[in-house]
């Protein structure tokens, strides 16, 4: 089932919108940084430049793709949440559902069926940032030593030291973004017309990250229990030295939002009445 | 096993709406069993629960003897159907809509049995093409088609003929009558449109507000003998309440002042037309009157059953 799943994801146009903008994006970036990226760097520079003497490659492969991933990591969850959000409300609006669940298949594993779906959509799309936003990189900007310029810190990692980081961040991007689609899910088997998950998806993320990045001591107090606060976890991997214990806790946070979202799922999908 | 499929005592309420109330029927292997009802009658929210889609308040449903319910789903590998629209999806094309479905029935189908299929429901030639490029008569037979491809006891076909022109519908009728005589399926049809279920069902089931009104024998309930006529005359006040109280009493069965329907034998006719002219009446039509409104009114004499208000 998971690889007819797969095959009606990946024969809809609309799944590629996705792969489009990541490309479109990555583009637009790359191709700014090719143009004026040296007036980027003294202006990140200016102060860092004064104190310390910098040399060698530092628009490098390495950075630009740090840069890409702090744009692109915050609308990702936007383009998952097209294919997750649709996964049980499209098949509803589209008259499938009533069609599939005729069939002697288990609403259950339907519904798992449609997460793995939406869990490799979400993973081919990480490596197709990678390879677009990392690859491409490094083609066009050759690789060096990377700073990693923080508002009150920068961290300078090696060049032999910055790879393994990369592949962490996009295993935890993976993590994260899964919790996404695990609540893009839910809110599908809510609806009988995808806008409305979709939408609703992309409110919640975006209402959570503000309320994540906001210095209230109101918020101060929700903020460890926020998907949100977790999902950027990935750029702990380019601290030195790197945060684990953090890390690691904010994985498990977002691994059991994720089997939360989705036991949800499976007990309200098991005794929804069909009447799309 | 007497029944391949038989419901007890079904029961839903949306809200305060009860849609299906207590309904039970039974289906033998070989019927074509019609299931008649007006729009809004309850026909499609019964067949959902039949399938597993709606989950009754009360009653249970039975598929050959085994009772169906959230972990014995694999017993609708014994049943195919399509239920309202027949939706697929339309960016693919019909052929691997219906692989993909027969896949998902859990069924092993190869390549001849697909096209077996095409065959048999009249798309061969077309099943390549994109099902958003099919009329609604060929999504229907492609509905047909995924309802039978993993070979089923059972078709349970919601209201086939909907939207389709009176080519398109012969041409259905006639493949639900090959797949019963040709092979061997048992056929639940729902209907609005009496005459549909006439040509095809050997037992039927006839509901109203959610509730059994008449069930049996298609030939038996039918009673060809009797039939309704309705009878339009120019404006006539009284006609129709002098009807009622000559002889003609016991076949009128409603009227008012331009129109009478009466249950009757066809060939009493000409008599009672004579009467009308000799008592004042001008004829203007008479009619076999043969649906489904007309069909109630002759089982209640009950005008608010028939039209389906209160």
């Amino acid at each position: 089932m998971l690889r007819l799943e797969l095959y009606k994801i990946f024969r809809r146009p609309r799944t590629y919108i996705s792969f489009a903008i990541i490309t479109a994006i990555t583009f637009v970036i790359q191709l700014a940084m090719l143009v004026d990226g040296s007036s980027f760097m003294d202006f990140a520079l200016q102060g860092v430049g004064e104190q310390f003497d910098i040399q060698g490659n530092v628009l490098n492969g390495y950075l630009v793709t740090y840069l890409i991933l702090q744009s692109l990591l915050i609308h990702i969850p936007l383009l998952v949440a097209l294919v997750a959000g649709d996964a049980l409300a499209g098949e509803a609006n589209l008259g499938t559902l009533r069609l599939l669940l005729t069939k002697p298949v288990s609403r259950a594993k339907l519904v798992l069926v449609k997460f793995a779906g939406s869990l490799l959509y979400t993973l081919l799309l990480l490596i197709w940032l990678a390879v677009v936003g990392l690859g491409l990189s490094l083609i066009l900007f050759g690789d060096g030593d990377m700073i990693n310029l923080k508002s009150d810190a920068f961290v300078m990692l090696l060049r032999d030291d910055i790879m393994w980081r990369y592949m962490a961040a996009f295993g935890f991007a993976a993590l994260a973004m899964t919790s996404v689609a695990a609540l893009a899910l839910l809110l599908s088997a809510f609806a009988d017309n995808s806008i409305g998950p979709i939408i609703s998806t992309m409110g919640i993320i975006v209402v959570l990250t503000i309320l994540s990045n906001l210095e209230l001591p109101l918020f101060n107090i929700i903020k460890p229990y926020l998907l949100t606060t977790h999902m950027i976890g990935w750029k702990g991997f380019f601290d030195d030295p790197v945060p684990y214990e953090a890390i690691q806790h904010s994985a498990i946070v977002l691994l059991a939002y994720t089997i939360l979202f989705v036991a949800i799922t499976v007990l309200y999908f098991n005794k929804k009445d069909i009447k799309s | 096993m007497e029944h391949i499929l038989e419901a007890r005592q079904l029961t839903k309420t949306f809200g305060s709406f009860r849609a299906v109330d207590q309904l039970s029927f039974g289906i033998k292997p070989g019927d074509i069993y019609g299931f008649l009802g007006q729009n809004g009658a309850g026909k499609s929210t019964t067949l959902r629960m039949v399938l597993g889609l709606i989950y009754p308040d009360n009653g249970s449903v039975y598929i050959k003897g085994e009772l169906l319910n959230n972990s014995s789903r694999k017993l609708l590998k014994h049943v195919g159907a399509i239920i309202e629209r027949p939706d697929m999806y339309g960016y693919l094309s019909g052929r691997d809509n219906l692989k993909m479905f027969a896949r998902i029935s859990g069924s092993k189908v190869d390549s001849k049995r697909l096209d077996e299929v095409f065959t048999i429901v009249g798309l061969k030639g077309r099943e390549q093409d994109k099902v958003r490029a099919y009329s609604q008569g060929m999504k229907q037979r492609l509905g047909i088609a995924i309802a039978m491809v993993h070979n089923p006891d059972l078709l349970i076909l919601d209201e086939p003929t909907n939207g389709l022109d009176p080519q398109g519908i012969a041409d259905m009728r006639q493949l639900i009558l090959r797949l019963s005589k040709e092979f061997g399926k048992t056929i639940l049809i729902s209907s609005h449109l009496l005459y549909e279920i006439e040509q095809m069902a050997t037992r039927m089931i006839i509901i109203n507000r959610g509730k059994k009104i008449v069930e049996g024998p298609t030939r038996d309930l039918l009673r060809p003998e009797e039939t309704l006529m309705e009878i339009d005359f120019l404006h006539n006040d009284a006609i129709t309440s002098l009807m009622q109280r000559s002889e003609w009493g016991s076949v009128f069965v409603s009227g008012n002042e331009t129109q009478a329907v009466v249950k009757m034998h066809p060939e009493q006719m000409p008599r009672l037309n004579n009467w009308l002219v000799a008592n004042g009446a001008q004829v203007l039509e008479i009619r076999s009157k043969h649906s489904l409104e007309a069909y109630f009114l002759s089982l209640t004499n009950d005008t608010h059953a028939a039209t389906g208000t209160v």
